[in-house]
């Protein structure tokens, strides 16, 4: 009953100054809309930011370094005591990983990995003409590639599919390609450092969006760089290994490093800085939408008091037929917070409706082939955060000129007239 | 066999400002039921002071003030604020009434913060009390669209809705005409005879005073006659 009769006499008196209200209310709906489109805005590009490195980064890679065996022949000799082997260089089959088939069945059977891709390295160089130009060729499987790390949209033209269907073939980096003059259904041919030749048909280009990386890098399919390089098809350098929680990259990284005795790496490791520039962004939409609603609180500071001088009569009469200061500080509270929620909420809405503006503007840039507009994230959250700080802020500042009222001595205002 | 509904034993009030002057002086008396009083005395004396003090709106003063028997010094705001809402009305010379709200609605906001009654129960008891004032055909009009007499009539219909213990009124009829004061007298003669309302009216007009059935005089804050 109480309650209800608060929120009426609140009404009546915010209705009795609805001009003021509504500018009240319309500071606060800007700022709620910009907050909402701001951080929409910078976390869509933060996603996007992210999602180049996240997508296409192994959580865990499973490699091996090229270093020298740190058990030589000499211990067998003198177990205990020290042997003193001078200039030790790398041996065995080099870069290739031990035991390919089973490290790939004990991550399938792995309940937190997602998936596994294989992948083959091969150093090569592009014959242009009589010049050779030095590359990469990454040995692929094209479908664990293109499910698990996005393969598929980074090939620019042509079928990505086409690496597995059309043997020896090639997805050639775009700089690369540019270089070489080589279009879609041409051949071009490659040596190994071996000296092997090998004619390879181009079915498609390749942009990663950094240049460097375009110049060098190519894809063929995993047969195709084993028998580019003379390899059995147990001949796998790389697993870029997937899982379904990211966090456990560390700790999973660490384990296969013991259990299956090779190197790994894990992506916290590899991309620590990534994360510093998302908080930055994120830092500064909060930190612009709060001090736009804090110039809009300081609206509604200055509209309350102004209220509040307008209406002693009505504050003095209210408390001398038996409303308490607690009552009239509930009023003008209330009065504060209706247009925090009023004002919050039409400003949820402009926000998303400038959202989907801004999503609609055409954004196009040769490092994210797949993005055509400004990106925008409307996570459900933002929304949330955004009522809530407008509910406070507007709360906030009605306290005070409601605390005042609260106070006010009837027998002043009384005893004026 | 009367009662005392209202008593006061030695309360003594000063203003400070600028100097410390004291304006009420050892004021000790008693209201019964179902008294019409008085309170009549010079400009300054400390008529409306003393008012301000016996509705609880004024905590700052020495001494002792009981409302049926209870002592009402020293209570909290809240209750101080739940004492007036329920068992005292007032009617100021300024009428003040809430221009947001139609007149019954001003009747009955005191009411419904009492939460006693219905909505609907409230609203039949307020166009009863408006009944009584006869201005029941005022009822959805607002504040500014009546007259001085008719404001103060709703003043008083507002004053009553709770049925309090006693109504006070600080020169209830100061800014009415001879014909508006005769009817608002009217109006607490009836209150007084029919529904043995019990009344505490500040007033300058002897007149009216002579026609209560006590006048309590005062003369630089002491009262002198009972
Ligand atoms: N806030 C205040 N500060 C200082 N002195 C005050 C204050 N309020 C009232 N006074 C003084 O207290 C005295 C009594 O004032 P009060 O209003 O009670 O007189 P009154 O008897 O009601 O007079 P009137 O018949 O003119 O209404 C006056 O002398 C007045 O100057
Ligand atoms: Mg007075």
């Amino acid at each position: 009953m109480n309650q209800k009769l608060i929120i009426d006499i609140a009404k009546s008196l915010l209705l009795a100054r609805w001009r003021q209200t509504l500018v009240a209310a319309v500071g606060v709906t800007f700022s709620i809309m910009m907050f909402i489109a701001l951080l929409g805005f910078m976390t869509g590009l933060n996603d996007l930011l992210d999602g180049l490195i996240l997508n296409r980064t192994a959580h865990v890679r499973i490699f091996k370094e090229v270093k020298p065996n740190p058990f030589q022949p000499a211990d067998n000799q003198n177990e205990i005591g020290y042997n003193f082997v001078n200039s030790i260089k790398p041996s065995g089959n080099g870069l290739s990983l031990d035991n390919t088939a089973a490290i790939l069945s004990a991550l399938k059977n792995d309940s937190r990995v997602l998936g596994v891709s294989p992948k083959v390295t091969a150093q090569v160089f592009y014959n242009v003409g009589n010049v050779d130009v030095t590359g990469v060729i990454n040995g692929i499987d094209v479908e664990a590639e293109s499910k698990l790390f996005h393969f598929k949209d980074y090939v620019l033209d042509g079928n990505y599919l086409d690496l597995k269907n059309v043997p020896n073939s090639i997805i050639l980096g775009k700089a690369a390609a540019e270089k070489m003059l080589a279009n879609i259904g041409d051949v071009v041919q490659v040596t190994t450092p071996k000296g092997d030749r090998q004619m390879l048909k181009v079915v498609g280009f390749f942009q990663s969006g950094l240049q460097e990386l375009d110049k060098v890098q190519s894809y063929c399919s995993l047969s195709t760089t084993q028998k580019l390089l003379g390899k059995p098809v147990n001949y796998i350098t790389d697993m870029s290994v997937k899982l379904l929680d990211l966090t456990l990259a560390p700790k999973v990284a660490k384990e296969y490093s013991a259990l299956f005795d090779t190197d790994t790496e894990d992506i916290q490791t590899a991309n620590s800085q990534f994360e510093t520039g998302s908080s930055v962004r994120s830092i500064i939409s909060y930190a612009v939408g709060i001090t736009l609603l804090i110039v809009a609180g300081f609206g509604i500071y200055n509209i309350l008091n102004m209220m509040i001088y307008e209406k002693m009569d009505t504050i003095a009469i209210l408390k001398a037929t038996g409303f308490s200061g607690r009552d009239v500080k509930l009023i003008f509270t209330t009065i504060a917070t209706s247009i925090g929620l009023f004002g919050g909420m039409f400003g949820l809405l402009f926000g998303f409706l400038l959202s989907s503006v801004i999503d609609q503007i055409p954004f196009n840039t040769a490092a994210l082939p797949t993005i055509k507009t400004y990106p925008i994230n409307y996570n459900i959250k933002y929304y949330v955060i955004g009522i809530i700080f407008s509910l406070i802020t507007t709360y906030l500042a009605g306290l005070f000129p409601a605390q005042k009222a609260s106070k006010i001595d009837p027998v002043d205002i009384i005893r004026g007239k | 066999m009367s009662e005392k509904l209202i008593e006061t034993k030695m309360i003594n009030k000063s203003f400070h400002d600028p100097i410390t002057i004291p304006i009420l002086k050892d004021i000790s008396f008693s209201i019964d039921k179902g008294e019409f009083v008085s309170i009549i005395g010079k400009s300054g004396c400390g008529k409306s002071t003393l008012l301000y003090i016996l509705s609880t709106m004024d905590t700052d003063y020495e001494g002792e003030l009981y409302i049926n028997n209870q002592l009402i010094t020293g209570l909290k705001e809240r209750e101080l604020a739940r004492i007036r809402n329920e068992k005292i009305g007032f009617v100021f010379q300024f009428h003040y009434l809430l221009n947001e709200f139609n007149v019954l609605k001003n009747v009955m906001l005191p009411g419904i913060k009492l939460g006693k009654y219905s909505l609907k129960e409230i609203k039949d008891r307020a166009t009863e009390k408006l009944i009584i004032l006869g201005i029941e055909d005022q009822a959805l009009k607002m504040p500014n669209q009546l007259s001085g007499g008719q404001k103060q009539r709703v003043a008083i219909a507002r004053a009553l809705i709770n049925d309090p213990q006693i109504i006070m009124g600080d020169e209830p009829t100061g800014n009415l005409d001879i014909k508006n004061t005769e009817i608002v007298f009217d109006i607490f003669q009836e209150l007084t005879t029919k529904f043995n309302q019990t009344l505490l009216i500040v007033t300058h007009d002897i007149e009216f005073a002579n026609r209560t059935n006590r006048i309590i005089e005062m003369e630089d804050g002491r009262i002198l006659t009972k």
